[in-house]
């Protein structure tokens, strides 16, 4: 628990980004982890995850973010994003997402909710890169065997 | 149409492959009716039946002849075309080399299609480099506020010209594609890169039927075109992502824009010679962070590999580009699209802060003239701004303007590279118009309850107060007291602030749960905004593309050609023209349009 006590506390300068989730959802079991806290740096050559990120591996985490209109029905996973996106807003293709999402593996499986909301995820962190085999979807930071809370 | 042509050779009939009749009749030929094509450059003969019929029925001509020989093969017929229930008969890599008039007859049963083709040559060569300037999206009112910002307006007179209006020849553009009436970036670019028009979201080949995106008829690229007939060198220049459509327009072939990781391996094999722009993130393997590739190619290593120098600043690209031994250089400065020239340069928004040694346009304009001005053939350099689309899509007129400032500005650095040599021809033309307009200007010191009282036309408009423009041509501050009214005719629903936007790009619509866009609450309590209900379905993200005219204007060998209102394909015909890259062509035309055909397919 000592892990989660640090990062809470760590975590606090991102606080007040998410505050208005915050305050609807407050996570206790898991420790919390911001958007803002998922990459040290972005450059042209690459992405850097964080420290806080890397060493939250592989434990439960919570995480607040917004439900991305889904890539289509029956995938068993929903991307997470930190504000609410119109996908791709400038051209026509749906093909490019931010660069800082999170790809979510509900325990429920398919059939969550409906876009564009603001939830809570609980579950375990996974990184590094990583195909879904059904959909070809490429994914660098995962919350799989999540639980998802709507937050309105 | 990466493989070498095999020229068969003059033949004395006309070209032709004989095929019997069956029961239904021809629904379409690639390419289109009323193609206009340079001889000689090569192209994906397809025609496609609405009707499954036997491949021994079918029968296709050229000018009234069988002359199926003249292609040295039979064409691949596939009997159910991806399950459509119609046959299609495709041959690949064909090229025309004798202009004139061809007309194509597929005949099935009792029904035909006809489409006639105008197979042209060009003059000898007059101009030794061609530079093509894009600005994406660029409207007349991007254009007429721009010179307002940069150069200042009293009594009515322009203090100044933009170096994209002082050129001597003009041309109204007709920018439709084969499909619809509206065009996005990837039909219209290459309409100018391939002399024809296509269909929304098609690059480099004609929207057939085909299920497989990489399956549609191809039509060579300007690049490929070059690179095959000559030793001219290739220059592709963006602040969007490289592989968005319209760099991608110089070089690719797919049905749809999205497929950006195929266009990437598709650019490294295209052989251009510089690239500068973002969208370094389809060039990463997948193992990388912030891959968006799905495979395991390392593009920059690639790149690197094969002599390419690598920049990913600016003062990277400026040291490549000053060393005398580059010759190949690949600048990637971000891994999405690069932020504009407002914010780069005053406000700081956007990502600038994550990546603060982006390049100007202007700088990467003069980077790529001095790495491909060192091949003694010429060239042919295309420049986007493409950023002028990107923020005339979401309603932030401002940014659209300065970077529309910033276009100019990089056409003057290529005039002043181009200087009195006389041997370069330079294009400055959008591929498509937003619906955008100025109505007056925006005084707060107007008396009113709401923002739209201090909206004033007519007399009352006045001028806009703008700082004068910095050394750049930029005014230093955009946010100022009475400042131009500029709408968008065309929108979702959005709040209109009535004001520019400081904090970052404007997103005036987000998707909401039941996949419609609705106005971003974020912007719901700026002072004085107002909810505007959108005139565009709901399923439009921002504003959209128009149908309006496109105004280019050119200048150097070749550009006496521009005038009047022509259609986007003759920006590619006067291109080749002033290349003569089928002179050659004009010379063994003897009676065009009732002469024996010369045709060609590759093995």
């Amino acid at each position: 628990m000592s892990i989660r006590r640090r990062t809470l506390l760590t975590g606090a300068a991102a606080f007040a980004i998410a505050a208005p989730l915050a305050r609807q959802a407050s996570g206790e079991d898991a420790a919390r982890l911001e958007f803002v806290e998922l990459y040290a740096a972005r450059g042209v050559l690459g992405i850097e995850l964080a420290p806080k990120a890397k060493s939250l591996a592989g434990h439960s985490v919570r995480i607040l973010g917004y439900l991305a209109p889904p890539l289509k029905p029956d995938v068993p996973f929903f991307v997470l994003t930190r504000a609410p996106v119109a996908l791709c807003p400038f051209c026509n293709s749906d093909a490019d997402w931010p660069s800082d999402i999170v790809v979510v593996y509900p325990r429920s499986g398919p059939g969550f909710g409906s876009d564009g909301q603001p939830v809570a995820i609980s579950g375990t962190l996974e990184l590094g890169s990583k195909v879904d085999p059904g959909t070809g979807f490429v994914s660098l930071v995962r919350v799989v065997d999540a639980e998802v809370q709507a937050l309105r | 149409m990466k493989r070498p042509a095999r020229r068969v050779g003059r033949i004395g009939a006309f070209v032709m492959l004989a095929f019997a009749a069956a029961s239904a009749g021809a629904a379409a030929v690639y390419p289109i009716d009323r193609a206009r094509i340079l001889a000689g450059t090569r192209f994906d003969f397809k025609v496609e039946f609405d009707a499954v019929v036997p491949m021994d029925e079918v029968r296709i001509t050229v000018n009234g002849t069988n002359a199926a020989s003249a292609f040295g093969r039979q064409p691949q017929f596939v009997e159910n075309e991806d399950g459509s229930g119609g046959s299609s008969l495709t041959l690949s890599d064909v090229s025309i080399e004798k202009p004139g008039t061809y007309a194509i007859h597929a005949m099935a049963g009792g029904t035909s299609i006809t489409a006639t083709w105008d197979v042209y040559a060009t003059g000898p060569r007059r101009a030794k480099n061609v530079i093509l300037f894009v600005g994406d999206g660029l409207s007349g009112a991007n254009r007429t506020a721009a010179r307002m910002l940069s150069k200042g307006i009293r009594q009515g007179s322009y203090l100044g010209r933009l170096a994209l209006d002082d050129m001597p020849y003009m041309a109204l553009v007709g920018t439709s594609g084969v499909d619809s009436i509206i065009t996005d970036s990837a039909n219209a670019m290459s309409a100018y890169t391939t002399g024809h028009k296509s269909s929304v979201n098609a690059l480099g080949v004609y929207a057939s039927r085909a299920k497989n995106n990489l399956g549609h008829p191809k039509v060579e690229t300007i690049t490929e075109l070059v690179k095959r007939k000559t030793r001219m060198a290739v220059g592709i220049v963006t602040d969007a992502e490289i592989e968005d459509a319209t760099p991608a327009g110089m070089f690719a072939h797919t049905r749809r824009r999205a497929d950006k990781d195929v266009i990437v391996e598709q650019l490294f094999l295209s052989r251009a010679d510089v690239i500068l722009g973002g969208g370094s993130a389809y060039f990463l393997p997948q193992k990388t962070p912030g891959s968006k590739r799905k495979d395991a190619s390392d593009y920059i290593d690639l790149f690197r590999r094969v002599g390419f120098r690598i920049a990913t600043t600016d003062s990277q690209m400026r040291a490549a580009a000053e060393d005398p031994a580059t010759r190949q250089l690949l600048g990637l400065f971000h891994p999405d699209n690069m932020d504009g020239a407002l914010d780069r340069r005053y406000l700081k928004k956007g990502t600038v802060a994550e990546f603060p040694e982006q390049p100007d346009l202007v700088d990467m304009t003069r980077a790529a003239l001095a790495v491909l001005s060192r091949n003694p053939d010429g060239f042919v350099l295309m420049v986007e701004a493409g950023l002028i689309d990107k923020y005339n899509h979401p309603l932030d007129w401002e940014r659209g303007v300065y970077d529309t400032i910033m276009l100019a500005n990089a056409v003057q650095a290529a005039r002043d590279w181009a200087g009195n040599r006389d041997d370069t021809l330079i294009i400055v033309t959008p591929d498509h118009t937003h619906g955008v307009s100025i109505v007056g200007t925006i005084d707060d010191a107007r008396a009113g309850a709401e923002m739209r009282d201090k909206i004033g036309v007519y007399a009352d408009a006045g001028f806009p107060n703008y700082p004068p423009p910095d050394a750049a041509g930029y005014p230093p501050s955009v946010d100022v007291s009475r400042r131009l009214a500029m709408f968008y005719g065309n929108f979702p629903d959005y709040y209109e602030t009535f004001r520019p936007k400081l904090d970052g790009p404007f997103v005036p619509a987000v998707q909401n749960g039941a996949k419609q866009y609705v106005a971003n609450v974020r912007y719901q309590n700026h002072p004085g905004a107002s909810l505007r209900v959108g005139n565009l379905p709901r399923t439009a993200d921002t504003g959209t593309h128009t149908a309006d005219d496109a105004l280019l204007t050119a200048m150097g060998p070749g550009a006496e050609q521009f005038h009047g209102f022509i259609e986007n394909v003759e920006v590619f015909r006067i291109i080749v023209d002033a290349l003569g890259l089928a002179s050659d062509a004009r010379q063994a035309a003897s009676t065009p349009g009732s002469t024996p055909a010369v045709l060609s397919a590759a093995q």
